[in-house]
């Protein structure tokens, strides 16, 4: 991303372009990954909730997917999911 | 399975899908705080402006020029979020009375963490609760100043080593009881103040829509379990909210209007707190006997909040 | 035409705030503020006044909430003096680099310790470097005028800054003076609604106070320098607009009997009046003494202050605030770096005077004149004397 120079940083450095944050990928972070069991999966839900990224998505089958660009791998996702579907992997 | 995995099955239905938090914050791995904001922001929607105060939710989502914040969010300064939301309420009361704004209500939320609410923004929240300001103030509780690395604060507990009170020959850490920051807001008679536990979402979600509904200042008391400081493993930031709810150390209740309610996810018996303990590397240091005396503690501020429960109770006062 | 009234000051400046059409008032009460705080808060009371009047339990609060409610989009006023302004200080430069175009009346007064509730400019002097745009009231009018004037400065599109108004404290603030108040009809044309520059809103959400690393730093901070120098051109249209149509000049510096004058004093707030005594009663014996009176303290007016002073031969510069161990009083300090350059200058003096309410009479600025006529290297020129001292 380029730099902006003094001139063109906005009135009071206000920031309106909203849920900008995005443009910085945390994924990079990561040293393990959640892996889902969608056989195992009840489509509950439990780990959308408590994904503190906010990065787990529920796709148009009802089954949940992170978006590992935002993934840091905490293991919360894994760690709470009672039917056990989730599994952390290390990194390669 | 137990009353939190009843819940869990229906759980994403009752929540606002929309986040107001973006992904990209530079939270730790593994942050049970970020993840209460998150939810804070879903049972709030749209319709809120946060006031925030420097601390760790400020620095990791609002990294210039760029913002995680989907809400209208100022921050000023560390001990100052309760009087800044106070003047964002005043403001936008005026602006709305006198037409200046379209004519949505629009509630304000002042946030801060257990130093920016309970130590140097104490005074702040004091005053801006006395005054009767139509806002929500959330402190996200974890138990020490985690952005600056891990000093101690008055809402770190008994016998938890910080960079400040360590553990050390001849000390076991923090030598005071946390101080009981949901009490003293009871104390300011505001309408509404509730414990609360990101471990616990809809019971979380479900306090701040009801501190949403309410015309006036309400208080909420989050506890956020912080892996970094805490030294315990990421994965477990959700299981250790639920274990300090269950061994008592946290529970979850609320005050409305004066009457004591606990929250149906308190078991009726509670955990010894050594489970919730033994996997803290802040508690590590501390001795059968220590952890014995601070058992009593929990026990007996448990019991008088039991109490408090069952004669302070609606229609009973 | 408004009405000519015998108000007192603060009392006419909390008038001349309502006439702003305030919506937000966040002051907490401090001597000897609280009469601008009191007079605000009665005319709520009263209905007189349609503006949310916030009792915070302290000055930093005070700051605090009149930056979220300026963020919301709200005109917001407060005014302070003293230990209550050092409290604020953590949060002035934070105002500034939000560009909320808050208007604060600042009751000058001694800062502690030891304690003393007397006029002096210690109070302001810390804030210098604040990024807030600063100016000087001498009596009664030019602290409702410059209130009044304070709004239209900070929120022009151009400028987006706070702005402090300086009354020295019972000196002026506690002064029954005839003043002519403006109509609401005159203050509804001269001040236009406040257009913020983003509001905390819900219709567009935006962040203010976002977290900056080095990256952004030194950018951010060169952008606020320059809306500050920058302020300076909508400062003097503003003075202008305000001669034409209430018939009062206001200038960044203004002079008395200066353009022959072999020797000057320079002065800020009320004493100017008293110095003006001084120098007609030095012109009577025909000296040729002038009155150099600083009134826009920050942007700094570095070339009025270079025209004004050229031709004289010592300039005495007076303080009323003290940098221990410094160069000099901070009003001295900044008129010596102005001048450095100048090949054509006067040599300069600097007396501290006037502390924590220590009387200033007309025989006191006439002493200091002849004491720096006849000095021929027995007062130091470059250093700093404390007037009228006990040794």
């Amino acid at each position: 991303m380029t730099l902006k120079s003094w001139k063109e940083l906005p009135i009071g450095c206000v920031v309106s372009d909203p849920g900008s944050a995005s443009e910085y990928h945390t994924g990079s972070w990561r040293s393990q990954r959640p892996i889902w069991d969608d056989a195992k999966c009840i489509k509950c839900g439990i780990c959308y909730i408590f994904c503190p990224e906010g990065c787990v998505q529920q796709s148009e089958d009802g089954f949940f997917k992170a978006n590992m660009d935002y993934c840091k791998g905490c293991g919360i996702c894994a760690h709470e999911c009672w039917p056990r579907a989730i599994k952390m992997l290390e990194e390669g | 399975m137990n009353i939190v995995e009843n819940f869990d099955l229906y759980a994403p239905r009752l929540i606002n899908k929309k986040e107001l938090l973006s992904s990209g914050h530079r939270a730790c791995s593994g942050c049970a705080e970020v993840l209460a904001v998150r939810l804070m922001c879903k049972a709030l929607g749209e319709n809120t402006v946060i006031a925030s105060a420097t601390g760790c939710m400020e620095i990791v989502s609002s990294m210039f020029p760029t913002t995680a914040w989907e809400v209208p969010w100022i921050h000023v300064a560390f001990e100052n979020a309760a009087a800044v939301a106070s003047g964002v309420e005043a403001g936008l009361k005026a602006l709305r009375r006198k037409g200046k704004i379209d004519d949505r209500y629009v509630k304000v939320v002042g946030m801060a963490g257990d130093g920016g609410t309970m130590d140097i923004g104490f005074q702040a929240l004091s005053g801006a609760m006395e005054r009767g300001h139509d806002m929500i103030f959330v402190c996200f509780d974890n138990e020490a100043y985690m952005n600056t690395g891990i000093q101690r604060s008055s809402g770190t507990p008994m016998g938890a080593s910080t960079t400040t009170a360590p553990a050390g020959k001849v000390s076991s850490g923090q030598k005071t009881w946390k101080k009981n920051m949901p009490e003293i807001m009871v104390a300011h008679n505001v309408p509404y103040v509730a414990t609360a536990c990101p471990s616990y979402p809809l019971d979380f979600i479900r306090k701040i829509e009801k501190a949403k509904s309410i015309k006036g200042p309400s208080y909420i008391h989050c506890f956020s379990v912080c892996p970094t400081g805490w030294r315990s493993p990421s994965h477990t930031a959700v299981s250790m909210g639920r274990l300090a709810v269950e061994t008592g150390v946290f529970p979850l209740f609320e005050v409305e209007n004066g009457h004591y309610r606990l929250s149906p996810d308190m078991p009726k018996q509670l955990k010894p707190i050594k489970d919730y303990f033994k996997s803290q590397g802040r508690f590590r240091h501390l001795t059968a006997d220590e952890i014995e005396s601070i058992q009593e503690k929990v026990t007996s501020e448990y019991r008088k909040l039991t109490e408090k429960a069952r004669f302070l109770k609606t229609g009973n006062a | 035409m408004g009405k000519r009234v015998g108000l007192e000051v603060t009392v006419a400046v909390a008038e001349a705030v309502a006439l702003c059409r305030i919506d937000m008032a966040g002051v907490y009460p401090i001597t000897p503020q609280s009469h601008i705080a009191e007079h605000l808060s009665t005319l709520v009371a009263d209905g007189k006044l349609d503006a949310e009047f916030v009792t915070v339990e302290s000055e930093h609060s005070a700051m605090s909430a009149v930056i979220g409610s300026s963020g919301a989009g709200a005109r917001s006023y407060t005014a302070t003096s003293s230990q209550g302004l050092m409290l604020m200080h953590e949060l002035l430069p934070i105002a500034s680099a939000m560009r909320l175009p808050i208007t604060m009346a600042i009751a000058n007064r001694a800062v502690s310790g030891p304690l003393n509730i007397l006029n002096d400019h210690s109070d302001i002097m810390p804030q210098r470097d604040a990024g807030w745009i600063v100016v000087f009231a001498e009596n009664g009018q030019e602290a409702i005028d410059l209130s009044i004037q304070a709004f239209k400065i900070a929120e022009h599109k151009d400028v987006m800054l706070p702005v402090s108004v300086n009354i020295d404290g019972f000196q002026l603030t506690h002064m029954v003076e005839p003043v002519e108040m403006p109509t609401q009809e005159e203050v509804d044309q001269f001040l236009p609604p406040f257009v913020p520059h983003a509001t905390l809103h819900p219709a567009r959400p935006v962040t203010m106070g976002a977290f900056a690393m080095s990256d952004y730093f030194t950018e951010i901070m060169k952008a606020k320098d320059e809306a500050v120098k920058n302020s300076k051109k909508v400062i003097l249209e503003v003075w202008d607009e305000w001669e034409k149509m209430f018939d009062r000049s206001y200038k960044p510096v203004e002079t008395y009997q200066a353009d022959d004058a072999d020797v000057l004093l320079l002065t800020m707030g009320s004493m100017g009046e008293t110095a003006q005594l001084a120098i007609d009663e030095l012109r009577a014996k025909g000296v040729k003494a002038g009155l150099v009176k600083l009134r826009l303290w920050r942007p700094f007016p570095f070339a009025e202050i270079k025209a004004v002073v050229k031709n004289a031969k010592k300039l005495i510069v007076t303080d009323r605030a003290v940098s221990f161990g410094g160069p000099g009083g901070p009003v001295f300090s900044e008129i010596k770096s102005a001048l450095y350059a100048e090949t054509q200058r006067p040599t300069i003096y600097n007396y501290i005077y006037g502390l924590g309410g220590r009387d200033v009479t007309v025989h006191d600025f006439v002493g200091m004149f002849e004491k720096i006529i006849a000095d021929t290297g027995n007062v130091a020129a470059d250093t700093y004397v404390f007037w009228g001292v006990r040794e």
